[in-house]
């Protein structure tokens, strides 16, 4: 699960970790008093679950509090397209209203879990203000790592470890350690998948202020934080996504026009790559999950076509604990109730596929069923779709 | 003699009386593997269609000599119910629980690194061997067939669909094993890979990757290295879009290394034989099986 830039700043403020002064606005008339408040310069920040915000023309300087409710008016309500965000873009509902920082040398710092590793890394760099990933590649020799040993934690040496080699100064190694050990007990009791600070800034006369920040959530925690899942906001993501949410289906749209639905993450991944390989592409990831019912599969199914993309389908289950008749129910059921008008190809196998076969046939539906994958692929490739 | 689970596999499943484990308890037997206890804490002393219910792994253990675990316990509780199997001295044990909070995965990745434990998953469909009737998980036992053909895979329904086509064209399997798609496993590709290489019963591997991570390229020194075996390899996924999480929590592509093709390549250069396409993983082992 993602947050917004002033509610990891609050959590980073919370583990006394050094933030600008600031707070979110809804409406010009906040931002102005917000601004006057702070004094001086300030930034007027769109608040959306997505990077690249400055380059899409989300982040504006004010000189006074009427140029920040004037910022404020521009972006609320409007929508903001990164390179991060569909062509759509997502709604700006909030700004942060924060003091403009002074310059000063931008550092990286994040912790993520790693799978080789087996645990929490942190990640530090000289080379602030970058996307990670292109300092990863280009300049590998500028990222330090520590590997975090889950019984005792990070520890000091390794903060100590880490500010040395970002090159700060005596004076800076006890507050970067602070800030380290503040990144990782923010991760470790509020259950994060990532914490990041990028950049850091180090100001003129020494001091380390976390400028922007992302926090990330392990959704399978959450339901030990029940304060965590507050700071969900649901207009960001897209509609269809918070409606598979709910049904608890993993749905991802894509661009193509064939809509795909398969029990299993991997599977489904296969899936889409035959499609792609037979020349068309697909237009969703879609996995039902394991313990699917007829009610699950139905209610899937309907979510698959109500996107205006889709121009046919392929169903593709291999019945283990998912049963094939179980499957073919919930697909009538749902092509009956959405009055589906476009091929529809089932590939089904495994578990009473006999079953499942005939309940497709007997539906009176337009619905074909092939056996492989090959098959099926190829049918729904050529098939022709007058949506 | 096959890997992991075989003749010898007296199993034990954590979260017997609950709706998932006592259906796939009863598959298990009814395929033929050797079910000698269930444990639930608190129903100690009732049975599970005349599989006797323990309330501690400790006592099952004592009681019935039980030596592969299986767990079904919910997320919130399943990691708890891995150590409490390593306590009792269980040497492997399968964990099929969806969705466990990764940092309780840390911690018992952790704990479990000097202990003579095997843990396989969380988050997979297990593992069976079709010569011995040892099905020790939640495939749909019908479609294995006995052979000479080792399974590894991070997925569960692109593992059957593999397994489907190697049985279509007659070719058995020596043991299948899934090793589950979350960032945190016990035990990863290199491992198995290693006791496939081992087994004298299992002549070719096939190894089912995704995207994400760098387990396929830790596999493919490692093919190189020490397998001398043919090895077939797919890597779903490699029409994903990068930063987006493809249902498994460790399938996003963060970073090169984690892509489809850097796999394919890496794998490739290692000898492996790629499949590019899902349908085609029997027919390229048939291949590489009849070119020796």
């Amino acid at each position: 699960m993602k947050i917004h830039e002033y509610q990891a700043k609050a959590l980073l403020a919370k583990y006394k970790i050094p933030v600008p002064r600031g707070r979110a606005a809804e409406t010009p008339e906040e931002a102005a008093e917000i601004a006057g408040e702070l004094g001086g310069r300030v930034v007027v920040k769109a608040q959306v679950h997505a990077g690249g915000r400055g380059k899409a023309g989300g982040i504006k300087v004010a000189e006074t509090p009427e140029e920040a409710a004037a910022h404020t008016q521009s972006l609320i309500g409007t929508r903001l397209v990164t390179h991060q965000t569909t062509a759509d873009g997502v709604p700006i509902n909030k700004v942060l209203i924060e003091e403009a920082a002074p310059e000063g040398k931008e550092l990286y710092t994040s912790i993520v879990i790693d799978g080789s590793a087996g645990g929490p890394v942190i990640i530090a760099s000289e080379a602030g203000g970058m996307e990670i990933e292109e300092v990863a590649a280009s300049t590998p020799e500028k990222i330090l790592r520590e590997n975090i040993d889950p019984t005792i934690g990070l520890q000091p040496f390794q903060g100590r470890r880490l500010a040395y080699g970002l090159g700060l100064g005596d004076k800076q190694i006890r507050p970067a350690g602070a800030i380290f050990s503040g990144l990782y007990r923010l991760m470790r009791e509020k259950g994060c998948s990532l914490v990041e600070i990028n950049p850091l800034i180090v100001t003129g006369d020494g001091a380390l202020i976390a400028l922007d920040a992302k926090v990330d959530f392990d959704d399978d925690g959450l339901f030990r934080h029940p304060d965590v899942q507050e700071l969900r906001d649901d207009s960001q993501e897209d509609p269809l996504d918070v409606q598979a949410n709910e049904y608890d289906i993993n749905y991802i749209k894509l661009d193509g026009d064939v809509g795909c639905m398969v029990n299993g993450a991997g599977l489904a991944m296969a899936t889409m790559d035959i499609i792609q390989l037979l020349g068309a592409s697909p237009a969703n990831f879609l996995d039902v999950g394991g313990g699917a019912n007829e009610e699950k599969i139905a209610q899937a199914f309907k979510l698959l076509v109500s996107d205006p993309k889709v121009k046919k389908v392929l169903v593709n289950i291999f019945g283990g604990i998912l049963r094939c008749d179980v499957a073919a129910r919930g697909i009538v059921q749902a092509a009956r109730e959405v009055d589906v008008d476009m091929p529809v190809v089932v590939r089904m196998r495994g578990t009473n596929v006999d079953e499942g076969q005939k309940i497709l046939e007997e539906s009176g539906l337009n619905i074909s069923f092939v056996p492989n994958l090959q098959g099926a692929a190829q049918k729904v490739v050529e098939a022709r779709s007058s949506r | 003699m096959s890997i992991l689970v075989n003749d010898e596999t007296r199993l034990l499943v954590q979260g017997i009386t609950g709706r998932d484990g006592s259906f796939h308890a009863m598959r298990c037997r009814e395929y033929g593997a050797n079910l000698v206890a269930g444990v639930t804490p608190g129903k100690g002393g009732t049975d599970v269609e005349g599989v006797p219910v323990y309330n501690s792994v400790a006592q099952a253990v004592a009681e019935t000599s039980a030596n592969v675990a299986l767990i079904f316990v919910p997320a919130a509780f399943a990691a708890d119910a891995i150590l409490e199997s390593a306590d009792a001295g269980v040497p492997l044990i399968i964990a099929i629980t969806e969705g466990i909070p990764v940092m309780d995965m840390v911690s018992v990745g952790k704990y479990l690194k000097d202990k003579p434990v095997k843990l396989i998953g969380p988050n997979c469909p297990g593992a069976i061997s079709p010569g011995s009737r040892a099905k020790v998980g939640i495939m749909p036992g019908n479609i294995h067939m006995p052979g000479r053909v080792g399974i590894v895979s991070r997925s569960g329904t692109l593992t059957y669909e593999a397994v489907a086509q190697l049985t279509e064209l007659g070719i058995g399997q020596s043991t299948c094993v899934g090793i589950g798609g979350d960032p945190i496993i016990g035990t990863d590709f290199v491992e198995i890979l290693k006791l496939f290489q081992e087994d004298d019963d299992t002549d070719a591997i096939v190894m089912i990757g995704e995207i994400g991570g760098s387990r396929e390229q830790e596999a493919a020194a490692f093919i190189k290295e020490c397998v001398t075996k043919p090895v077939v390899s797919f890597i779903g996924g490699a029409t994903a879009p990068p930063g987006r999480r493809m249902g498994h929590a460790g399938a996003i592509i963060t970073g090169e290394s984690g892509t489809a093709k850097a796999k394919q390549q890496a794998l490739s250069e290692a000898g492996a034989a790629i499949a590019y396409s899902p349908a085609e993983i029997g027919s390229t082992m048939q291949r590489v099986l009849s070119s020796r």
